[in-house]
C-alpha cells in the first residue's frame, strides 16, 4: 500500500479499504527502518501523527470534510514551521528551535486533514545541491545509499522515493525541488513565484525562494498544489489570483502542443544517458501529437553567476536576525555584544552558509553594488526577457533537469562546481516561472529527470503535460531496489 | 573671522497608526516591555512584513502639507546593520524612492523675516525598539515594543544658518505634522526626534565644511544649545589649527555639550538593497485626490484669513494659528463674542499666559472656549468692565458655573444706575478738596486720580464713562 | 577579483563571523573562485538594461490598521537565550 500514489490511496481510504490510522503506522514503521540509513528525517512525529489520523478517520466517519488529502501521510521539509514541533532548517542555529505558530502551507495541510509523520533534513539554509551542509548530517540516496539524494529538499525526496511518506513539501531557490527529484525519481514541481504563501517558510533567498509539492506523480503534486495554491494576505508577495483546479486538466489532449528546446541545455557539459533519456521522451511527445522546435535562451549561462549575486545578498540580509538574542544558538559565556554575535553565529552555522552571507555581504558593500548587486538585477531581467520571447511560439520548454544522475557523497567538495549543478534550474527562479521535473530513464541504476518549464501561472499547463507523459510510461513507477519492498 | 553656520535636519516623526508599519502589533505608548511585539517585530524567521495603509496615508498627507512632490512608485529598502535593539539585523526604510520628493516650507523669524527652507525628501522607516542599561548583572535589557513603529524620516535641505532658524524649522515643522494630526510629535516622549547636521565656513565661501552630526535633541531648546555648543567647538577647533572630524555626537543636556560616540566610529557599510519581501507602492491620482480631501487648512493660509477676515495684526494671527487647538480655540472665541480682536487679545495674552503659567496644553485648559466667549460678550453689553472680566476668568478657574452665574453670584455687575454713581461722586469731591480745587485752576489730569477714586470706592464696579462725566459736571457746575 | 585576508576580516566584521587567521586563506580562495564564476556576468553589456528586483510585474498590498496582535510575550520569551523581567538580555550595549 505504502508505494501507492496519493490519488490511489484516497481511493482506498474513501473505500474504507485502509483507515488513515493504519496508513500512518505503515509509514511510521518503515520509517522506523529506513531513515537509520537514509537520515531522511531530523524529526519523527509518531504520536501527534497518530492523533492526526485517527482525527482523519473520525472526520470521514462523520463524513466532513472530505478532502482528498484527508488522512493522507505526509512529510514537511524542515524549513517550515511547525508549531510545537521543532523547526531546524538543517542548522544547529536552530537545533532547538520550537516556532509557536504554523507556515501557511502547513496550516492549509493541517486544514484538509493532511497527517504530518515528521519533519525531513535539508541542506543547512536550503543552501546546498546534494543534501550535506546539513548540520544532522547528509541525506543518502535510496536507490543507491553511496549516492547523494541532491538538495536542499533532499530529505523530501528521499523520503518519497523510499516510500517513508505518500507526498512531501520542498522549497526550490534556484532548484531545491527540481534537482532532488530528478536524483530520486520523483516528481517535484517549484510553482510560479508568488503562487504559494512564504509566510512561516524560513527565508534563504526571499525574491526565489518557493514551496512546492514532491510527489510519486504529476497527479499527486496537483492534488497537493489544489491545498498549497493561494492568495495569503499575510506574505506580501503573494500572488492575488484565484487558485484552480489544478487536476481539472491533467487529461487535456497534447495535440498541437508547441515543444521549445534550448540549445543552451543540450551543449556542453550534459551528460550522454541524460541527453538520450530526455530526447528519447521528445519523440513519447511527438507520438501524442506535440511539436518539437530549437529554442534559444541566449543568457542562460549567465543565470548561475547572477544567481550568485542575488541569493547570497538576500541570504546576507536574512539570516542576520540569528544573532543569539531572541530564540536560536547563543555561544556559552560572551565577553561582550560582538563576541556574541560573532562566536553565536560561527558557531550556529555552518561552512557553506557563512561563505554565502560573506559573498552576499561582499556583493552588496560600499563600492560594489552597482557591479554585483544591480548587474545581477540587470542580467535577470535579460533572463527573464529571454523566456517571454521563448514562449511567444512554444507552450513549455522541455530539457535535462540536472546535467547528470546523482553522484557520490562527497564528489564535489569544490562550491563552484556544486553551484553548476543547477544550470539548468536557476534561470527558472530568476525568472519567477513554473518548472517540474519528472522521471525519464534510468542509468546505471540512478534515475534520470526531465525539466518541464512554463509560462507565468502555467502550473496546470505544465502537470497536464508531465501527466500525459505518466500515462504512456512507467519511469514514475520505478522504485529504488537497493531497500527492498514492503514494511 | 567670519563664519557662517549650516544646518540640515533630519527629523523623525512616529505616525500615530494604531499598529505597526508591517504588523498587527500596537503602538501604544508605555505597555509593558515587550508585551507589544509579535513574532515579526522580534523577526522570528518566516514571519513577512504587510504595510499599514494608514501609515501610507499619513505619509502622503504630509507630503502633500507641504506641497511636496509624492513619490508615485516608492521602493522599500533594508538598511543593514547589527544592534541588539535592531532584531531583524536591517532595518526597513526608503532610499533611493521614497515616498515624499522634494518641498519646502516657510519659516518665520522673531523679527517678522521669513524663509523658505527645502525639504529634501520624506521616507517611511520602521523604529528601533529600545536598550534599558539598568544594571541586569552587567547585561543590557533589550524592549521591542517600539520596534517597528511606523516613522516619518523628514530631510531638510542645509539651508538653515543659525541655531534659531533650525528652532524656528523645527517648531513649523511641528506645528504643520499636528495640523495634519499625523503624529504627537512630543519631543519629551521621542515621537519626534531631531538629529542635526552641522558644519560652519568662512562667509562667502561656497563649499560645504565638515559636518557632524547631533544626535538625541530631545526638546526645541536643546536644538537651539545643541547647535549654538557644537559650532562654538567647531570654530575653536578651526582657529586653533584643527580640523573637523566627520562624526556622529551625542548632545548632553545635563552639561550641556556635544561629544563623539566612539562606538559608532567604525565605518558603517548599510548595505542598501531593494527589500525583496515587499513590492514597489504604486500610488495613483486617485488615491492622492482622497487624502487631499482630508488636508485641513495649514497654519499659513489660517493665519492670512485671521488678517483678511478677523483684521487682526499679521503678529497676533502668527501666534494664534501656532497649533491647531489654539486657532480652533480663537475662532470658537471670536465667533461666539462676536469680537475678534477681544477674542485675540484674550487667547494671546490671557488664556496663553494661564497655560504657560500652569505648563498645561490648551485641552488641558479649564476654560473652554465657549466660556470665554461668554464673558467677552458681558464686556461688550457693558454688565461688567474689562478690569472686572479679569477677576471673573480668575473665577473660572475654579467655578464650573456660567459666567452669568458667577457675576451675578459675586455681584460684580457694573453700577450703571446715575443715583447710585452720583453719591459715589459726590463722596469723592467732599474726601478730596485739594485735587478738586486743582481741577478747578484748569489741571484736566488729576480727573483721573479722582476717577479712580471713584472706582476703588465701588470696588471696581461703577461704569468709568460715568463717573467720568459726572464727576466733569458736577466740578464745572460748582 | 582577487580577495585579500584583509577584505575577508572587513566583510566578516561586517556580517559579524569569526574567521580566524588559519581559516582566512581558505576562505578567501573559495570566495575568490566564486568571485570569478559570478564575474561571467561583467562580459554582458546591461547600459539599457533596467535590474529587475521581483519575478512579478505586481504592486504592494496594504493592511488596514488595526492591532490583530496579541500579548503573547510570556510564550516568545521562552526561546530566548536570556530574558529577565519580560526584557531580552544582551551582553552590555556602550552607547
Amino acid at each position: 500500500m505504502i508505494e501507492k500514489t496519493v490519488a490511489e490511496l484516497a481511493a482506498a481510504l474513501a473505500s474504507g479499504d485502509i483507515s488513515s490510522v493504519e496508513l500512518t503506522q505503515a509509514y511510521l514503521n518503515r520509517i522506523n527502518r529506513y531513515n537509520p540509513t537514509l537520515n531522511a528525517f531530523i524529526t519523527i512525529c509518531d504520536e501527534s501523527a497518530l492523533q492526526q489520523a485517527q482525527a482523519a478517520d473520525a472526520a470521514r466517519a462523520k463524513g466532513k470534510n472530505i478532502n482528498p488529502l484527508l488522512g493522507m501521510p505526509l512529510a514537511h521539509k524542515d524549513i517550515f514551521c511547525t508549531a510545537g514541533v521543532k523547526t531546524t532548517c538543517g542548522s544547529k542555529m536552530l537545533h532547538n528551535f520550537i516556532a509557536p505558530y504554523n507556515a501557511t502551507v502547513v496550516e492549509k495541510f493541517n486544514a484538509a486533514g493532511a497527517v504530518m509523520l515528521g519533519k525531513t533534513n535539508m541542506d543547512e539554509f536550503a543552501m546546498g545541491s546534494s543534501n550535506e551542509t546539513s548540520h544532522f548530517g547528509p541525506v543518502r540516496n535510496p536507490w543507491n545509499t553511496e549516492y547523494v539524494p541532491g538538495g536542499s529538499s533532499g530529505g523530501s525526496a528521499a523520503a518519497l522515493a523510499a516510500d517513508l511518506c505518500a507526498m512531501a513539501t520542498g522549497t526550490d531557490t534556484g532548484g531545491s525541488i527540481r534537482q532532488p527529484a530528478a536524483f530520486t525519481g520523483i516528481t517535484g514541481l517549484k510553482p510560479s513565484y508568488g503562487r504559494i504563501s512564504r509566510w512561516g517558510m524560513i527565508a534563504f533567498a526571499s525574491s526565489l525562494d518557493q514551496a512546492g509539492p514532491l510527489a510519486k506523480s504529476a497527479e499527486d503534486a496537483a492534488l497537493m498544489l489544489n491545498v498549497m495554491a493561494g492568495l495569503d494576505e499575510k506574505d506580501s508577495t503573494s500572488i492575488d489570483k484565484p487558485a484552480e483546479d489544478y487536476t481539472a486538466t491533467l487529461n487535456d489532449s497534447l495535440a498541437g502542443l508547441r515543444i521549445g528546446i534550448p540549445r543552451q541545455h543540450f551543449a556542453k557539459g550534459l551528460s550522454a544517458d541524460v541527453e538520450t533519456a530526455v530526447r528519447a521522451a521528445l519523440v513519447e511527445y511527438e507520438r501524442l501529437g506535440a511539436t518539437v522546435k530549437e529554442i534559444d535562451l541566449p543568457n542562460n549561462h549567465l543565470s548561475v553567476s547572477a544567481y550568485y549575486v542575488v541569493a547570497p545578498a538576500e541570504a546576507s540580509a536574512n539570516l542576520s536576525r540569528f544573532d543569539g538574542v531572541r530564540y536560536g544558538y547563543r555561544c556559552a559565556d560572551p565577553v561582550n555584544l560582538e563576541d556574541m554575535y560573532k562566536r553565536s553565529r560561527s558557531e550556529g552555522f555552518g561552512d557553506e552558509v557563512k561563505r554565502r552571507i560573506l559573498v552576499g555581504t561582499y556583493a552588496l558593500s560600499a563600492g560594489f553594488y552597482d557591479a554585483y548587486y544591480r548587474k545581477a538585477q540587470k542580467i535577470r531581467r535579460l533572463i527573464k526577457d529571454d523566456f517571454t520571447r521563448a514562449f511567444d511560439t512554444v507552450d513549455v520548454i522541455i530539457g535535462p533537469t540536472s546535467p547528470h544522475t546523482a553522484f557520490k557523497l562527497g564528489a564535489k567538495t569544490d562550491p563552484v562546481t556544486m553551484y553548476l549543478e543547477d544550470i539548468y534550474t536557476i534561470a527558472v527562479n530568476l525568472a519567477g516561472l513554473p518548472g517540474i521535473s519528472i522521471p525519464a530513464g534510468i542509468a546505471n541504476g540512478l534515475p534520470i529527470g526531465m525539466q518541464i518549464v512554463g509560462n507565468d501561472f502555467a502550473e496546470a499547463k505544465l502537470l497536464n503535460v508531465a501527466h500525459q507523459f505518466q500515462r504512456e510510461t512507467d519511469w514514475h513507477k520505478r522504485k529504488p531496489v537497493a531497500l527492498g519492498k514492503g514494511a | 573671522m567670519n563664519w557662517e553656520t549650516v544646518i540640515g535636519l533630519e527629523v523623525h516623526v512616529q505616525l500615530s497608526t494604531v499598529s505597526k508599519l508591517f504588523s498587527g502589533s500596537a503602538t501604544k505608548f508605555g505597555a509593558e516591555p515587550n508585551s507589544q511585539a509579535n513574532i515579526y517585530d522580534l523577526a522570528l524567521p518566516g514571519t513577512l512584513p504587510v504595510l499599514n495603509a494608514a501609515a501610507l496615508g499619513m505619509a502622503v498627507k504630509f507630503g502633500l502639507g507641504i506641497g511636496a512632490e509624492i513619490g508615485r512608485r516608492s521602493v522599500f529598502d533594508r538598511k543593514n546593520y547589527f544592534y541588539p535593539d535592531l532584531p531583524k539585523g536591517y532595518q526597513v526604510s526608503q532610499l533611493d524612492f521614497p515616498i515624499v520628493g522634494k518641498g519646502s516650507l516657510m519659516i518665520t523669524m522673531d523679527d517678522g523675516s521669513e524663509k523658505v527652507i527645502g525639504i529634501t525628501r520624506a521616507h517611511m522607516e520602521e523604529d528601533a525598539g529600545k536598550s534599558l542599561h539598568e544594571d541586569f548583572h552587567g547585561m543590557t535589557g533589550i524592549d521591542l515594543n517600539r520596534a517597528g513603529t511606523p516613522l516619518l524620516e523628514i530631510v531638510s535641505d542645509p539651508d538653515l544658518r543659525s541655531a534659531k532658524e533650525a528652532v524656528a524649522y523645527l517648531k513649523k515643522l511641528h506645528s504643520i505634522i499636528r495640523y495634519l494630526d499625523i503624529s504627537d510629535a512630543i519631543m519629551a516622549q521621542g515621537s519626534m526626534r531631531c538629529d542635526a547636521n552641522v558644519s560652519i565656513r568662512r562667509r562667502g565661501t561656497k563649499e560645504f565644511g565638515t559636518r557632524t552630526e547631533i544626535k538625541n535633541i530631545n526638546s526645541f531648546k536643546f536644538v537651539e544649545k545643541a547647535i549654538n555648543f557644537e559650532v562654538r567647538r567647531q570654530q575653536e577647533l578651526i582657529e586653533d589649527g584643527g580640523r573637523v572630524v566627520q562624526e556622529t555626537r551625542l548632545y548632553d543636556a545635563d552639561k550641556d555639550e556635544t561629544r563623539s560616540m566612539r562606538s559608532k566610529e567604525v565605518a558603517n557599510d548599510y548595505r542598501y538593497f531593494p527589500e525583496p519581501d515587499l513590492l514597489p507602492v504604486v500610488i495613483d491620482e486617485a488615491y492622492i485626490a482622497a487624502i487631499k480631501a482630508t488636508l485641513p487648512e495649514l497654519p499659513d493660509a489660517r493665519g492670512a484669513r485671521f488678517v483678511s477676515e478677523y483684521k487682526l495684526s499679521e503678529y497676533d494671527a502668527g501666534v494664534l494659528v501656532a497649533t491647531r487647538e489654539m486657532a480652533d480655540y480663537f475662532e470658537t472665541v471670536a465667533n461666539g463674542s462676536g469680537d475678534a480682536k477681544l477674542a485675540a487679545n484674550w487667547v494671546s495674552q490671557d488664556l496663553l499666559g494661564l497655560l504657560n503659567k500652569h505648563n498645561w496644553e490648551i485641552s488641558q485648559s479649564p476654560i473652554q472656549a465657549q466660556r470665554l466667549a461668554d464673558l467677552i460678550k458681558r464686556i461688550k453689553d457693558g454688565t461688567i468692565s474689562g478690569k472686572i472680566a479679569k477677576t471673573v476668568f480668575e473665577s473660572m478657574l475654579h467655578d464650573t458655573a456660567s459666567v452669568d452665574a458667577i457675576i451675578a453670584a459675586k455681584g460684580l455687575q457694573q453700577v450703571t444706575d446715575t443715583g447710585a454713581i452720583e453719591q459715589l461722586v459726590d463722596t469723592v469731591i467732599s474726601n478730596n478738596p485739594d485735587q478738586v480745587q486743582q481741577f478747578r485752576a484748569g489741571k484736566e489730569q488729576v480727573i483721573g486720580f479722582l476717577v479712580g477714586q471713584a472706582m476703588q470706592l465701588s470696588k471696581g464696579k461703577a461704569n468709568p464713562a460715568q463717573v467720568n462725566e459726572l464727576l466733569r459736571n458736577k466740578m464745572k457746575a460748582k | 577579483m582577487a580577495l585579500d585576508k584583509s577584505e575577508v576580516a572587513k566583510i566578516a566584521h561586517l556580517a559579524r563571523l569569526h574567521v580566524n587567521d588559519s581559516e582566512a586563506v581558505e576562505v578567501a580562495n573559495r570566495i575568490t573562485d566564486i568571485l570569478a564564476l559570478i564575474d561571467q556576468m561583467q562580459s554582458v553589456d546591461t547600459d539599457n538594461v533596467a535590474p529587475l528586483a521581483h519575478p512579478l510585474d505586481v504592486v504592494q498590498r496594504l493592511r488596514a490598521d488595526v492591532a490583530t496582535a496579541t500579548d503573547q510575550r510570556q510564550l516568545l520569551q521562552q526561546l530566548a537565550p536570556a530574558s529577565e523581567d519580560g526584557l531580552y538580555l544582551v551582553p552590555v550595549v556602550l552607547e
